[in-house]
């Protein structure tokens, strides 16, 4: 009897597990056409922020294919130093001014926008020009200067980092958007999307304590990953980053990265900076080290990347 | 004459609260041009060597006798209000309040010569422990500023709770435990002498009540008792609070008059008045009071000296920072260390108003005469702001030098010393550069170190001593890089700028 039952089971369990695959075999080629549909990375050159960002989402399915009706969004821009829009130390405002409103648009009930800033948080919200822009787009800027706005989070994937504390603003959204600035770094060597992670972390001190690079490339496998990474490459910081010392730092590129992939988005990145200020890719260790957390490629051969100058 | 005591009581009231705001006031909204209140108050304006706001205090006193202790002055008037208060607490409501007592001369005129006589071999340290204006900013500072962060922090805690970010956490930075002892103390000795004796903190501690008490007993406009309509009733005896009425032998001590004129209101006969002094009767009794009152001055004025000439000055005035483990960071703006101890008083409105809470009362970094004194404390994520200069041009007591934007930027306030040693980048051959990230300047910069590491390198002449990077650097307790501070701020370097990219790009690059 036992024998029988055993080689049942066996066949009903070898007839389910083969129309099983076949579901998700036609799941995954159905998304497969999405893919193809809808391009991995976009790249936009040669237009204001505001313009450039709605083209972008056009090309990656409106931003309705992120945002529905009734969800609350947060932003995360990088606000990291009280400096003017200008010097390109923080996200250009009226990107992310246009974020919120598109946001909102979208039927966001609530778009929230913070950085765990590196100098007095209230100057830095004020003097980066972003605060005015989200408030005016129907967005709310959110304090983060308090471990008691943060929760902790296990990184069951990472190496160093183990676990993080992360503000609660952004464990409580539906849909959250990574928006940096590419700048020149002194200790990260370029900071890009993963290294604004670190502005969701409560303790920073912790990353430049257990290796920077590994501990950056760790915080790319926090499990609520952002819908998009906007990478603001209106102005860029080439030089003395991230605080920047002058204008003479500030190069006009006039461009957007977007890409849900966070090595894909740096790898690109680094490239386009590149022909500002030859960098080695290497050396930017975190992102080869985040490819190997598997959290993305820095092979755009194997992309969808979709070039578009306005 | 009615009026007068409402004047006074409406002055009061506008000098007080904003200035009892200002200090309290955490979120930095209300207008930094408050802080010309506290240039307007006595011991800053001398310190300062204002000599407009000298000679207006002078003629007001030499013209109403002491109202700048009964308007002007902060600590004066949280005494009023203390009294005040107390009435709600006190069983005999409506029965005798205050009644005459004998002025304590030799502890008033001992205070005031020993505070000027100290100050004149160098040392403020009894102008920094008296000065009415700086204790009450020692009060307020350390004990209601606190009070009204926890109270905002507690609602801040509630509200987001819930979802709402109106209020924020305010972190409790500035408190440092000896700073808190010396405010308590003032406060408590202050509540219990106004609780019950009215203003006798002024008319016995104070050493700037008791010279403006010198000179208004010369003062054209004084409070006189009309022994021809005074039925000695006692009536304005009981609401003076300077206790300086004798209603029996109807005189009035001029030297403890603080010209609330409290008893105006209460007279119903018109036995008491304000009036001109120098009527030709009046000038025999007059003369008698400032012999008696000079001779004390000069008795305890040489009892102080040869005190202070036994107990050896050096003791006293010892500036000598090779006690310190450390050199103190003094804010921008002190210039020496020397002229910021000569006229620094602790009065707190720098800590109050550091927007990053980097300054902080000392406890014995300069010295035990430099309590309470401002210097900057780093911790993570404070340091001085770089293009900030709020200090500078608020210091009423002119301990601060003023410095524009630009030279701010350009004080070197210290000099950041980097121990390889100690480095992450050395020691465990990661990259970190979180020092060098936050230099302004980048007076601390990475260079190159081995298997395309980087590691830190200190230009010292572009260093300004902001101690960013000692706020930042993961080494702890004891960081790998720390600011010492420097006794002569000088000139830092101008930071020399990057080289301007000039060719177009229009390609991706991928």
């Amino acid at each position: 009897m036992k024998r029988r039952d055993f080689f049942k089971s066996a066949a009903i369990v070898g007839i389910a597990s083969f129309f099983k695959t076949n579901a998700l075999g036609s799941v995954l080629s159905a998304k497969g056409i999405t893919v193809h549909s809808q391009p991995d990375l976009v790249a936009v050159m040669g237009g204001e922020p505001a313009v450039m960002l709605a083209r972008a989402l056009k090309e990656m399915g409106g931003i309705g294919h992120f945002v529905k009706r009734g969800q609350k969004v947060v932003i995360k821009p990088n606000i990291g130093w009280d400096k003017s829009p200008q010097m390109a130390a923080n996200t250009n405002p009226e990107l992310i001014g246009a974020l919120v409103k598109l946001c909102r648009g979208a039927g966001a009930s609530q778009v929230i926008v913070f950085d765990h800033t590196c100098q007095d948080w209230k100057k830095c919200y004020v003097n980066s020009g972003i605060e005015k822009a989200v408030l005016a787009a129907g967005g709310k800027m959110v304090p983060a200067n308090d471990e008691s706005y943060y929760s902790e989070v296990d990184f069951p994937r990472g190496v160093n980092l183990k676990s993080a504390k992360i503000h609660k603003a952004l464990l409580e959204c539906d849909v959250w958007f990574n928006v940096p600035v590419l700048k020149h770094h002194g200790g990260a060597k370029n900071t890009i999307s993963m290294k604004n992670l670190m502005g969701i972390v409560w303790d920073r001190g912790f990353f430049h304590n257990h290796d920077l690079h590994q501990c950056i490339a760790d915080a790319a496998t926090f499990h609520k990953r952002p819908a998009l990474n906007i990478v603001d490459a209106y102005r860029i910081m080439k030089s003395n980053g991230p605080q920047g010392k002058s204008d003479t730092d500030v190069v006009k590129l006039k461009s957007l990265l977007v890409s849900p992939d966070y090595v894909a988005v740096d790898t690109a990145a680094m490239k386009l900076f590149s022909q500002v200020q030859p960098t080695d890719l290497k050396d930017v260790r975190y992102i080869a080290l985040a490819e190997k957390n598997r959290v993305g490629t820095q092979n755009l051969e194997r992309l969808n990347v979709k070039r578009i100058k306005l | 004459m009615k009026f007068l005591k409402n004047i006074r009581i409406v002055l009061s009231i506008l000098f007080f609260l904003p200035i009892f705001l200002f200090f309290i006031d955490f979120t930095g909204k209300l207008p930094l041009g408050l802080h010309k209140l506290m240039s307007i108050q006595w011991i800053p304006a001398l310190l300062s060597f204002n000599l407009i706001v000298l000679g207006i205090l002078l003629v007001l006193s030499l013209l109403f006798g002491r109202i700048y202790c009964s308007t002007i002055c902060p600590l004066g008037v949280m005494q009023d209000v203390l009294t005040w208060k107390s009435r709600f607490f006190s069983k005999r409501k409506k029965k005798i309040r205050f009644e005459y007592s004998a002025p304590w001369n030799i502890l008033r005129y001992s205070i005031l010569a020993l505070t000027v006589i100290i100050f004149f071999f160098g040392s403020s340290f009894l102008v920094i422990l008296l000065d009415p204006y700086s204790t009450f900013g020692k009060i307020v500072s350390q004990l209601f500023r606190p009070l009204a962060i926890w109270g905002n922090n507690l609602l801040a805690f509630t509200l987001s709770s819930m979802g709402n970010y109106t209020f924020y956490k305010v972190e409790q930075v500035s408190f440092v435990p000896l700073a808190f002892v010396i405010a308590l103390a003032f406060f408590i000795l202050i509540t219990q002498m106004s609780w019950f004796k009215g203003r006798s903190y002024c008319n016995t501690i104070c050493p700037v009540g008791t010279s403006l008490g010198l000179l208004s007993k010369i003062s054209i406009f004084h409070i006189h008792m009309e022994e021809s309509k005074c039925t000695q009733c006692g009536a304005c005896e009981k609401q003076c609070k300077s206790q300086c009425i004798d209603s029996d032998a109807m005189k009035v001590d001029d030297s403890r008059c603080v010209s609330c004129f409290n008893c105006l209101s209460a007279c119903k006969k018109g036995g008491i008045k304000y009036e001109y002094r120098y009527k030709k009767e009046q000038s025999q009794p007059i003369e008698q009071k400032i012999n008696t009152g000079r001779r004390t001055f000069l008795l305890s004025s040489g009892a102080a000296l040869a005190s202070v000439a036994l107990s050896g000055t050096n003791k006293i005035i010892g500036k000598d920072d090779t006690i310190l483990s450390r050199k103190p960071v003094m804010p921008p703006g002190a210039h020496t260390l020397e002229h910021f101890n000569d006229h620094c008083t602790g009065c707190q409105l720098c800590v109050t108003k550091c927007p990053m809470q980097v300054l902080k009362p000392a406890a014995f970094q300069y010295g035990i005469t430099g309590i309470t004194q401002p210097h900057l404390s780093f911790s993570t994520h404070v340091f001085c702001t770089y293009d900030c200069n709020i200090c500078s041009t608020i210091c009423p007591t002119g301990a601060l030098i003023p410095l524009p934007m630009e030279e701010k930027k350009l004080t070197q306030i210290g000099i950041a010393k980097f121990r390889k040693e100690k480095c992450v980048v050395f020691a465990k051959e990661e990259d970190c550069g979180a020092c060098s990230e936050h230099c302004p300047t980048q007076a601390v910069h990475m260079i190159p170190y081995k298997n395309g590491l980087t590691i830190p390198e200190v230009t010292e002449d572009l260093c300004v001593g902001c101690g960013a990077c000692e706020s930042i650097c993961p080494v702890r307790p004891y960081q790998a890089i720390y600011v010492e501070g420097s006794t002569t701020q000088i000139k830092a370097k101008k930071p020399s700028e990057a080289k301007k990219f000039n060719k177009k790009i229009d390609d991706f690059g991928f």
